[in-house]
């Protein structure tokens, strides 16, 4: 159990150590990159969503003056081996065959070639000279066509794994099935004063990171092999390119640039494989950079989806059972977040009787990638609208019937296990006292309230703490730092060694200079890496006190540490307390070089829920939305840099509020993607939205030393449906469909007003 | 004996049997006698996350066992 402890560091606001040099454009992001006698990559795309390649003819394109090698997926090795990628096993023949196509296209904007030429024109100009023939089919365009009679079969070896249902055998487009179920179902039902159900649909939609993606790459005559790119996980890249392109995972090195946003969909490889074949091709280094029209065509949203939700409670609130069936668009490879869906969205409640099926269904649609808590919101929307409708059936307050229903310490999760300390009950105690609760509306406006769970990942993690001579420390990760956790990671080190946060550099290690660390994701690396920091701190500490021991000539067991400084034994002669600067300047003399370090492998712990106030105000006129008030509230364990914290709930609300509203993939009939540009695209921008409000609630993780839990991922849970309750509470009308955007919304509000209103 | 619960989805092919006591000190011993017992089941026990008292390990490894642990296998999970 973790003690209560006084923090000097943890729990403070120091400026992040990156800060300076991202406000002032010093940084280096993945297209900052220039080596001598590089090359520029284009790579040609697929105009159709199906299609099978007849031919390519790359004869014209190598002709062309300038063009220094043109590679196509016969360029590329055929792999079955699998990966780990993230928190899962990836089959890393999708992976390669997503990078570039070898017998189909599967969606608009699909690899099939790519050029490297003396310059971006001449290679895109070399591009367009490719003749790719191609047999055009029909497009699988969504879940509902996908299961259709008569479907076309993106993948023709296909087949449901997983619980099977009555669906399966024969070709398909199910990849899985998985179910949950707990209790009597049906008796459930039939116990129930109030049965709601109702069909939810979201579209696909982008996490919209700032930076494309981007990369530059060099293989030797050796062998050897080195990629910048920008990436939530430098070993994944590592291993991918080398089993994609055939190199010995020994031979690659992969730099992670700073990074401009992720949130999940740059933990796959896309740029990276195929500039790592045209440089050995080649023999120069090759840049590519994406885009924005092919990020959104061409890397990894996430999941368009169908929920379908039934809840029956009893007349006092109590939930006594529910069922639910979620298809989630894998893209064109199996693997949608559709579990994790299922296993999200009853995690807040005790539900003694239920039954959850979840389909993975693909489509050509670009292969879905992580999106922060990946499938959790899409299933949220779903089951807290309905919790929502429950709540006004039975005129109960919302926040009052989820904790009739929350679930605590001790109870089991539906995916089984019991939940150790979790803090809903909190954060829903805290909503309801907070004056947002209570604070009165104008007009044409509603208020929604949704709660939202995330696991919160573990996995691997490795950290060196280098002391130097004058006593100031440097902390290596291998996790590129997109949430400020280079600014944690030096406030655990200067937490366990006592010396100032300003006096520990913390840096982002490659793949040859750190030790092996799973991805930046998962909400994982302030709790499992930070871990890994402060134990290679403690080992560093550990190591002043045996240094202290042989100045003193004592046992190291007798020397104590407190504040920072090591304590000899009482009654030692000549001996005062000696701080980490004064044992450091006689490294030298006392046996060299103090390097602490830790590996570990942490368990996914520290389940987390987020609770989210949601006011909106609609024009009845147009249709239009805007939030007007919007109040986050999290179990976050322990908030080590609070900014840091308050910044991840503000921005998984921004961009659940942009889920709810605005963003969608708009395609046509033949699968082309429409809008792939942020002019289309609609995201919230800072003018859209008013200051998001967040309260941070501490119910310690015993996990970690600290008490900390994953954060990052919990705010993007709820959005979606507060923002859709809050419409519900303005209009009254039931939104089961996203985004709410104007058109949408203005539709709705015109039926509503034609049907009479009887006496 | 640790008592593993099996997830909905594999009980189909255990005959209905959705909780098994199993005498394993680690886990590996408890993955190899769910397969000798159920072998219909035998591959996707590796697709399987495996929870121990409540902490879920994507890779649970050589992870030790109480005499009475709480064990649940469930499927593995993607982080953003």
């Amino acid at each position: 159990m973790t003690a209560p402890r006084d923090f000097k560091y943890v729990g403070t606001r120091p400026i992040r150590h990156d800060g300076v040099d991202k406000v002032t454009g010093r940084a280096s992001y993945g297209a900052d990159a220039a080596w001598p006698g590089m090359l520029h990559g284009f790579v040609l795309r697929s105009p159709h969503a199906h299609a099978r390649i007849v031919s390519i003819d790359t004869g014209a394109a190598e002709a062309v003056p300038g063009v220094h090698a043109v590679i196509t997926g016969k360029d590329l090795p055929e792999t079955t081996a699998t990966i780990a990628l993230g928190e899962a096993a990836i089959d890393l023949r999708d992976i390669g065959d997503n990078v570039l196509a070898k017998t189909k296209t599967l969606y608009h904007g699909h690899a099939v070639a790519a050029v490297a030429a003396t310059t971006i024109d001449i290679a895109r100009e070399a591009a367009a000279a490719i003749e790719v023939v191609y047999d055009v089919l029909e497009p699988v365009t969504g879940i509902d066509r996908a299961l259709g009679a008569g479907a076309p079969i993106l993948h023709p070896a296909l087949v449901t794994k997983g619980a099977a249902g009555p669906d399966a055998g024969g070709p398909t487009n199910i990849a899985s099935r998985m179910e949950l179920k707990r209790g009597d179902v049906d008796a459930g039902f039939a116990e129930a004063d109030l049965v709601v159900e109702r069909e939810f649909r979201t579209p696909m939609v982008h996490q919209g990171y700032i930076e494309p993606h981007a990369c530059i790459a060099r293989c030797g005559e050796d062998g050897r092999a080195v990629v910048w790119c920008t990436t939530q996980g430098p070993f994944v890249v590592r291993d991918a390119c080398a089993a994609i392109v055939g190199l010995d995972p020994a031979n690659v090195k992969v730099v992670p640039s700073e990074i401009g946003g992720g949130f999940g969909g740059k933990i796959v490889v896309y740029l990276e494989p195929l500039a790592l074949a045209l440089a050995r091709k080649a023999r120069r280094p090759v840049k590519i950079v994406m885009g924005r029209d092919d990020v959104f065509r061409a890397t990894g949203p996430t999941s368009g989806s169908k929920v379908r939700v039934k809840l029956g409670a009893k007349r006092d609130g109590t939930i006594v059972a529910a069922s639910a069936s979620l298809w989630y668009e894998a893209g064109a490879y199996a693997g949608s977040p559709v579990g994790a869906g299922a296993m999200c969205m009853l995690a807040a409640y005790k539900v003694p009787n239920f039954f959850i099926e979840a389909y993975d269904v693909v489509v050509n649609k670009p292969k879905v990638a992580a999106y922060r808590a990946p499938g959790s919101p899409i299933a949220a929307f779903a089951v807290e609208s309905v919790v929502d409708e429950i709540a006004r059936e039975l005129k109960i307050d919302p926040i009052e019937l989820r904790l009739m229903n929350a679930n605590a310490e001790g109870d089991r999760a539906p995916y089984g296990p019991k939940y150790g300390p979790i803090g809903l009950a909190q954060i829903l105690e805290a909503a309801r006292a907070h004056p947002h609760w209570r604070a009165p509306l104008g007009a044409n406006q509603g208020r929604g309230f949704a709660v939202g769970f995330w696991f919160n990942a573990g996995m691997n993690s490795s950290a060196t703490v280098t002391l130097n001579s004058d006593g100031s420390a440097a902390v290596v990760t291998g996790n590129p730092d997109i949430g400020g956790t280079r600014a944690a990671q030096a406030m655990m080190a200067a937490e366990e060694l006592g010396i100032p946060v300003e006096r520990v550099r913390s840096n982002v290690g490659d793949t040859d200079g750190s030790g092996f660390t799973d991805v930046t994701g998962g909400s994982r690396v302030c709790y499992a890496t930070g871990m890994a920091v402060i134990r290679a701190a403690e080992d560093a500490r550990e190591q002043l006190r045996a240094r202290a021991a042989t100045i003193w000539n004592v046992s190291k067991d007798a020397v104590g540490w407190e504040n920072g400084r090591a304590i000899p034994p009482a009654g030692t002669e000549k001996a005062s307390p000696m701080t980490v600067a004064e044992l450091t300047a006689k490294m030298t003399q006392t046996g060299g070089p103090i390097v602490g370090r830790a590996s570990l492998y942490a368990p996914m712990a520290g389940p987390a829920f987020g609770a989210h106030i949601c006011d909106l105000e609609v024009d009845p006129e147009t249709g239009r939305s805007r939030i007007v008030r919007y109040t986050a509230f999290q179990d976050v364990g322990k908030a080590v840099h609070p900014s840091y914290v308050e910044g991840q709930m503000q921005g998984g609300v921004a961009q659940g509020i942009g889920w709810a509203l605005n963003e969608e993939y708009i395609y046509s009939a033949d699968g082309v993607m429409e809008n792939a540009g942020f002019l289309d695209y609609r995201m919230p921008v800072a003018s859209d939205l008013p200051m998001i409000e967040t309260v941070i609630v501490e119910v310690a993780n015993p996990l970690h030393p600290y008490g900390v839990r994953g954060v990052g991922e919990v705010p993007i849970v709820p959005p979606l449906a507060a923002v859709a309750n809050a419409m519900r509470d303005a209009t009254g009308i039931r939104f089961t469909e996203l985004p709410l955007s104007p058109p949408r919304v203005l539709e709705a509000i015109e039926a509503a007003a034609a049907i009479p209103v009887e006496a | 004996m640790a008592r593993v619960h099996l997830p909905s989805g594999l009980t189909r092919h255990t005959g209905g049997v959705e909780t098994v006591d199993v005498e394993a000190s680690r886990v590996p011993d408890l993955i190899a006698a769910l397969r000798d017992r159920f072998p219909q089941i035998a591959d996707r026990l590796e697709e399987m996350a495996v929870a121990i008292d409540g902490e879920i390990y994507a890779d649970p490894g050589y992870q030790p066992l109480r005499a009475d642990s709480e064990v649940h296998l469930v499927p593995r999970i993607a982080g953003g």
